[in-house]
């Protein structure tokens, strides 16, 4: 078919995608191959780099922060799909009022700086902060608990910042369920749960998958809220790199570092690529 | 359509859920207008002393205004870019769309730290640390996924019709982009510049490593601030942050709902 509007012209189109990609290629792809090139050639020839980037991995520090930072993400993950679900599905089941409720709760933090986010979950967890005052005033407990400065406190910081991104990608999936199958199931006997197994589960697992990949790669690569939260002990592998360069000055450190994660980062987001829309990233 | 009906179990756990979602934020807005030197909640007395020590401050106004001019740097460069890259996503038939576009995401998907310490290392021998138009670029690269998901959206729902026609009727294709295709994408530009914005006002990771000590931005000046003490006047600064995000959501919500009754409008006349 020869549409005027759909041949040479839309070509002329096509270039429109150059400026941004340059952007990218100068100020983010150039920049990092840059810095990965530079800091690892300061350590010599290839079988030097090797013998290093092997000494840094296998280097104690590097790997409990590696250890310390899958468990992390994994449990946040976790807390965050389970905190999220029913959150998702009633968002997906209502209309109105009580939609429009439920979804200003859940973009409001959502688009509220990080640092603002860690900030106000450290005046609530402090020493004498307003948890641990009502906790006391409830009798529940004598002495206030650390909650802030623990491993504690990074948990709830990071699933209080991740929880949006699993709502709104849940939120994607289960809008198109339709609420008709439920209805049919537990008309025809099933009892509600084990409807809820077997139907609308299985018909959400695909917004499960993908926001817990989105959650997990982002707990991955987390350092602002672990970093303001955590105690001395609670290094994860982003403020390794951080310090590696602020205090240490130790930039083919940070490269292998950042290189670790970089690469577990493109392999998990190669997934998602594969599984998942990619339009659909962030709830979009 | 009626809402589904919801067991009184799940009704009580989301309404929890949502007090713990909104009540940080509204606690530390509530605490901001404490009239106290230390926080406590809730405040004895109600005041603007920590807004005042906030804007009265030299360092924190500095702080201020480099986040803005940052932020509009990054939010022209990152509108303007995205618009195009998104409109050639969403009519050119090239191939490889998708992974072309999953590389273009890639700045918000590769740990902020990395980027942050790549754009340093490059930046300092350069002399670019501190450099606001320089830092208004490098947070164009984070801005820049944002806009494009807003605007790929919001593309797809303008018709390619109506470019066809205008293109027929013998318009030049600039003419075509400039009257057809802004004008009717509009609400979508607005909206994903306003999050562009947010998104280099609010951030923090490349800021901190880029500022230097002559541009430091309100997050980097919190995130300092937070190392020394949990001062009030950071909670003032946050009351701040937190109003500007207000501020864009209503923005963005009051574009939608235009969008919606000029739709309404149309539809009415068609």
């Amino acid at each position: 078919m020869v549409d005027p509007a759909r041949r040479h012209p839309f070509d002329a189109g096509t270039m429109l995608i150059v400026p941004a990609v340059l952007l990218l290629a100068l100020v983010f792809v150039a920049p990092l191959l840059w810095f990965f090139a530079k800091a690892l050639a300061s350590q010599g020839g290839p079988a030097q780099i090797v013998a290093y980037v092997a000494t840094i991995v296998t280097s104690k520090a590097v790997v409990s922060a590696l250890i310390l930072t899958n468990w992390t993400a994994l449990l946040v993950t976790g807390l965050v799909l389970l905190i999220s679900y029913p959150l998702a599905y009633t968002l997906a089941n209502s209309r109105g009022m009580r939609f429009t409720l439920v979804l200003f709760c859940v973009v409001v933090p959502y688009f509220t700086s990080i640092i603002v986010r860690t900030y106000s979950w450290m005046v609530l967890l402090g020493r004498n902060g307003i948890v641990n005052q009502a906790l006391i005033q409830l009798g529940l407990i004598d002495t206030p608990l650390t909650l802030l400065y623990s491993m504690t406190g990074v948990l709830i910081g990071m699933v209080y910042v991740l929880l949006p991104y699993m709502v709104l990608t849940l939120y994607a999936t289960m809008r198109s369920i339709d609420p008709g199958l439920m209805r049919a199931a537990r008309g025809l006997g099933a009892g509600g749960f084990y409807a809820f197994r077997r139907i609308y589960l299985p018909l959400s697992i695909h917004g499960v998958l993908s926001g817990s990949l989105i959650v997990f790669i982002l707990a991955l690569g987390f350092f602002i809220t672990p970093a303001l939260m955590g105690g001395p002990s609670d290094v994860m592998i982003a403020m390794l790199v951080e310090r590696s360069v602020e205090i240490m000055y130790d930039w083919s450190a940070a490269a292998v570092m950042s290189l670790v994660l970089l690469v577990a980062t493109l392999v998990l987001y190669g997934v998602y690529y594969r599984t998942t829309d990619v339009r659909r990233m962030m709830g979009a | 359509m009626h809402d589904l009906r919801l067991g009184r179990g799940l009704i009580l756990y989301v309404v929890g859920a949502c007090l713990v979602l909104v009540l940080p934020i509204a606690i530390l807005v509530v605490l901001a207008f404490g009239d106290q030197s230390y926080l406590r909640f809730p405040p004895q007395s109600f005041s603007l002393r920590w807004f005042i020590a906030f804007f009265g401050d030299p360092r924190w106004q500095r702080a201020l205004w480099s986040s803005l001019l940052i932020a509009a740097i990054a939010c022209a460069i990152a509108t303007v870019l995205g618009f195009f890259a998104a409109y050639a996503l969403v009519r050119s038939d090239m191939r490889h769309k998708k992974l072309l576009l999953s590389f273009m995401l890639l700045p918000i998907i590769v740990p902020y730290v990395i980027t942050a310490i790549a754009m340093y290392f490059v930046s300092a021998p350069l002399h670019l640390v501190g450099n606001v138009v320089w830092i208004g670029v490098c947070h164009a690269v984070i801005a820049l996924p944002i806009v494009l998901l807003i605007l790929l959206s919001s593309l797809q729902g303008v018709d390619l019709n109506l470019e066809r026609a205008a293109l027929s009727l013998g318009s030049s294709r600039v003419r075509v982009f400039t009257r057809v295709v802004v004008p009717l994408a509009l609400p979508g530009i607005v909206s994903s510049a306003l999050f562009a914005f947010l998104a280099s006002f609010d951030e923090l990771v490349i800021s901190l490593f880029l500022a230097g000590v002559r541009s430091e931005t309100l997050p980097v000046r919190i995130w300092n601030s937070l190392h020394l003490q949990v001062e009030p006047v950071i909670a003032a600064v946050s009351a701040f942050l937190i109003g500007v995000t207000a501020a864009v959501l209503l923005l963005d919500g009051a574009v939608r709902q235009a969008r919606s009754n000029k739709t309404a409008r149309l539809r009415a006349i068609a």
